[in-house]
């Protein structure tokens, strides 16, 4: 079969999908020149790797499988809390906490995404929600384990790989977010382009065809979900260790919603969109609420409105058709 | 008895701020998140009557809501319209772009703390029947749901309007072949559903508090009665507010230290094993 | 003779409505079996309950002599029942490769591999490859899906079925919406499949029924009034009031 070639036909634009591009390699130099840039911005990057990261998340979830979720937030507290307890409790290992934190954000996606697969998109909105906000509850009033509004506080990490401390400056805390960014990206971006990847495209472009193709719809959904959960446990562990400190913020409903709101910026479905609509979100939160802290809330409104109107395909959308303009661009 | 009138009362209260986004649910398959904004615009509005202009409560209502269902008509013909055939993600996303911008403006002319209204003296105290407290106040949102629910009811069995809606909601396709103008319908519907949640939130300043904060606060609230109520059934929506304002009314009274837990997890659970609503129809045709 | 398809006494009811009253069908094996019946007849309801995409009320469906009643959608087509749909379900947004290649991965079993890209999966795309060759679509490989004209995309719909490798195939009217022209065109390409495959068809166009079938069940209000040969078909009686009659001067 290998060797067979039919006249005329080449199968070079599949094989060679998942090739990085030259634009590719330009992104992940950004964050190489940031650090050396913006020197003083340091905790500001950090956060804005971690965004990212929780972002990716996002996208795996709903982006590629097409899971749509208004609590994802749920698995970025448990994360955060699981590293900030595991921290608290004497388990200081930074990487053994993100892998404490993966396998339990990992361990609820997969138990909760039973629930959340069974219904409709706007059944799934809801019990997403609903779980979220339960987790919320719980984390409110179990004041004695989780601090409840005050925080969980007393979180000290041993240095990186017993080597490299937390510093004032946030260079280790940049670096790591960096490199755990960059690594996790790597592995995601792997799976979006392998037939499990495909699979999940396809039940998102049209979920009735799926089973007759004899895929099992369902199992598929759960890996994708306990995946993103995963990830989105490690990102809630990241912003844990880097600050230590964890609020109760981390399952709020505003930090489900805004995530939605920076990853249909960025577009969904792409990986990168879910790390430019970080930057972009980040940078212009950042700006604005220099401004004029209070009232950022309605520009983030006014924005996700006009995204919807508008833009709906996000930055990525805009360089696609930009992409298709210029030969050789991102694609 | 206490906890149970008091819950009735909430219940009531929950059902006119929520019947009008089950109903707008059900109609458009819209999903309206900013639904808690007509009503804080409801209890702003009231608010302002009140203690800048001298309007007396009673009469305060109607211009309420009035001025709710009017932000309701606006909206939907310059914005919500263009979004009834998109993806749920949009919807809500739009949606929660709006309930963002109504908070912002919310603090921006109101500040972020709890607005004080003063209740004619009439609609305060309470007087003690054997078994029962009765809060004046609380018996007069009985007096308003129940009146409020019961003319809803007629006019939805009783009214030519209510018969197009009816139809439109079971099948807008069908309807719009009947030669029902789905359209028009459908904004009468969202102005009476705004309407109707701007009068709750105003009734509601006493019991529910009102800040710009509202409309994420209580949002999950009015989603809990749209899915154990089953979208576009007001009956539904009557029962499941009823229950769960009791529900609530009688956890927090009861075991306060669980708080809002019982609430959610009767959403979780409902949407789990009853999808359509605990009073929706049955999926089967 | 060994039958491929079966269904015993298949019952579907929504409500008071009878979808599917009584049903018992043999279809053999390597037969061209043709379905026919006037619209509402409940075709398409029975090509539901043989792929297990609704579940039947009552009765059972027999697999190439196995009870398959029981089992989902995917399972049928693991053992070998594909289907093409009469409103096309296809990938808009993938091209005509990628969805073929999606069919070939889950049939081939490795539909959750999730670390080698699907660019190394060599065998598959060529399979992929060999049956758009097949098909005629092999110039249009890296076309999106969405970008061909509908004829075109009655083709994929078939060519994501045969990616399932099936032994029994049933075509809901494959050539619905296609201009005559193309559907016999089409129909030709659907006549040279091996003789291994079972086909079920379910057709509105006579012509077309008559000349490629073997083997024709009519079904009339969800119940099975007549199954024979084309010719016993075209002079059956009954078969030419209820339907044949209404079809031809209607």
């Amino acid at each position: 079969m290998t060797t067979h070639s039919i006249d005329g036909f080449d199968p070079g634009p599949l094989r060679n999908l998942a090739r990085w591009k030259r634009a590719e390699y330009a992104f992940w130099l950004l964050p190489v020149a940031a650090y050396f840039a913006l020197g003083e911005q340091l905790s500001l990057l950090s956060q804005i790797a971690i965004t990212a990261l929780f972002a990716l998340s996002l996208d795996l979830v709903l982006g590629y499988a097409g899971i749509v979720s208004l609590g994802h937030a749920a698995f970025f507290g448990i994360g955060a809390y699981a590293a900030g307890l595991m921290a608290a409790n004497g388990w200081n290992d930074p990487l053994a906490g993100l892998l404490g934190a993966a396998l339990i954000a990992a361990a609820a996606g997969f138990i909760t995404s039973f629930l959340v697969l069974r219904g409709s998109d706007l059944t799934r909105l809801m019990v997403t929600l609903g779980v979220a906000l339960m987790l919320f509850e719980l984390a409110n009033k179990l004041t004695r384990i989780t601090g409840g509004v005050d925080g969980l506080q007393g979180i000290e990490m041993k240095p990186l790989l017993g080597m490299f401390s937390f510093d004032l400056y946030g260079k280790t805390a940049y670096i790591y977010s960096v490199v755990v960014l960059f690594v996790l990206f790597w592995i995601a971006r792997r799976i979006v382009h392998s037939p499990f990847g495909l699979s999940l495209r396809g039940i998102r472009l049209n979920v009735q065809r799926m089973p007759a193709l004899g895929a099992p719809v369902n199992a598929r959904l759960v890996g994708a979900y306990t995946l993103g959960a995963a990830y989105a446990g490690i990102a809630g562990a990241l912003l844990t260790q880097t600050t230590q400190f964890v609020s109760i913020d981390v399952l709020s409903f505003s930090r489900s919603a805004e995530l939605l709101l920076i990853l249909v910026l960025g577009g969904t479905g792409s990986l990168y969109g879910a790390l430019i609509g970080t930057i972009v979100f980040m940078t212009a939160h950042h700006l604005l609420s220099g401004i004029n802290p209070q009232y950022w809330q309605f520009w983030l409104g006014m924005l996700l409105v006009l995204v919807v109107l508008f833009a709906r395909d996000g930055v990525m959308g805009g360089l696609r058709a930009l992409g298709k303009r210029l030969p050789g661009a991102v694609k | 008895m206490t906890v149970v009138f008091d819950g009735i009362a909430s219940g009531l209260l929950l059902f006119l701020i929520s019947v009008g986004l089950s109903v707008t649910l059900g109609l458009m398959n819209f999903v309206n998140l900013a639904h808690g904004s007509f009503a804080m615009l409801g209890g702003y509005v009231c608010v302002v009557l009140l203690n800048r202009h001298g309007v007396p409560f009673l009469a305060a209502l109607p211009i309420v809501t009035a001025a709710s269902a009017l932000a309701g008509v606006v909206l939907e013909r310059t914005l919500y319209r263009r979004l009834y055939g998109a993806s749920h993600l949009d919807q809500v996303l739009f949606s929660i772009g709006l309930v963002f911008m109504s908070i912002s403006i919310a603090h921006f002319f109101f500040g972020a703390q709890q607005q004080p209204l003063q209740l004619p003296p009439m609609l305060s105290g309470q007087f003690n029947l054997p078994g029962v407290d009765v809060g004046v106040y609380r018996l007069f949102l009985i007096v308003v749901g129940v009146t409020i629910a019961v003319a809803l009811q007629w006019m939805i069995a009783g009214t030519r309007f209510g018969a197009e809606l009816r139809a439109s909601v079971d099948n807008p396709r069908t309807a719009r072949g009947l030669g029902i103008d789905v359209e028009r319908v459908f904004v009468l519907t969202f102005a009476l559903g705004s309407g109707l949640a701007g009068l709750g939130g105003a009734l509601g300043v006493e019991m529910l508090g009102l800040d710009p904060e509202f409309p994420v606060k209580y949002i999950v609230y009015f989603l809990i009665v749209v899915a154990v109520g089953g979208s576009g059934n007001i009956k539904g929506s009557l029962y499941a507010s009823l229950i769960i304002g009791i529900c609530d009314v009688a956890g927090k009274y009861y075991i306060p230290q669980v708080g809002a837990f019982v609430i959610y997890a009767v959403m979780v659970v409902t949407l789990i094993f009853r999808p359509q609503g605990l009073f929706g129809r049955s999926a089967a045709k | 003779m060994t039958h491929a398809l079966q269904t015993s006494r298949l019952v579907k009811r929504f409500g008071g409505f009878v979808a599917t009253s009584d049903v018992t069908l043999n279809v053999a094996a390597g037969a061209r079996h043709a379905l026919i019946g006037p619209n509402g007849a409940g075709k398409t309801t029975l090509i539901n309950l043989l792929t297990g995409f609704l579940e039947p009320t009552e009765g059972t469906v027999i697999l190439k002599g196995d009870d398959v009643t029981r089992l989902s959608q995917h399972q049928r087509v693991k053992r070998g029942l594909a289907r093409t749909f009469q409103i096309n379900r296809l990938f808009a947004d993938m091209t005509v490769l990628e969805s073929v290649t999606l069919a070939v991965c889950e049939r081939r079993g490795i539909g959750a591999r999730w670390w080698n890209p699907v660019g190394s999966h060599v065998e598959a795309i060529d399979e992929a490859a060999a049956l758009l060759q097949q098909l005629r679509l092999i110039d249009v490989a890296h076309h999106l899906t969405k970008s061909l004209a509908y004829g075109r995309q009655r083709l994929i719909e078939i060519a994501l079925a045969l990616a399932a490798k099936p032994s029994v195939l049933l075509l809901d009217e494959p050539a619905a919406g296609v201009p005559t022209s193309e559907s016999r065109e089409l129909f030709e390409t659907i006549a040279q499949l091996p003789r291994e495959v079972t086909i079920l068809l379910i057709e509105h166009d006579m012509d077309l029924v008559f000349r490629f079938a073997d083997r024709i069940s009519v079904l009339v209000g969800g119940a099975l009034v007549a199954e024979d040969t084309p010719d016993m078909i075209a002079r059956d009686k009954r078969v030419k009031e209820v339907y044949l009659g209404e079809a031809l001067h209607g």
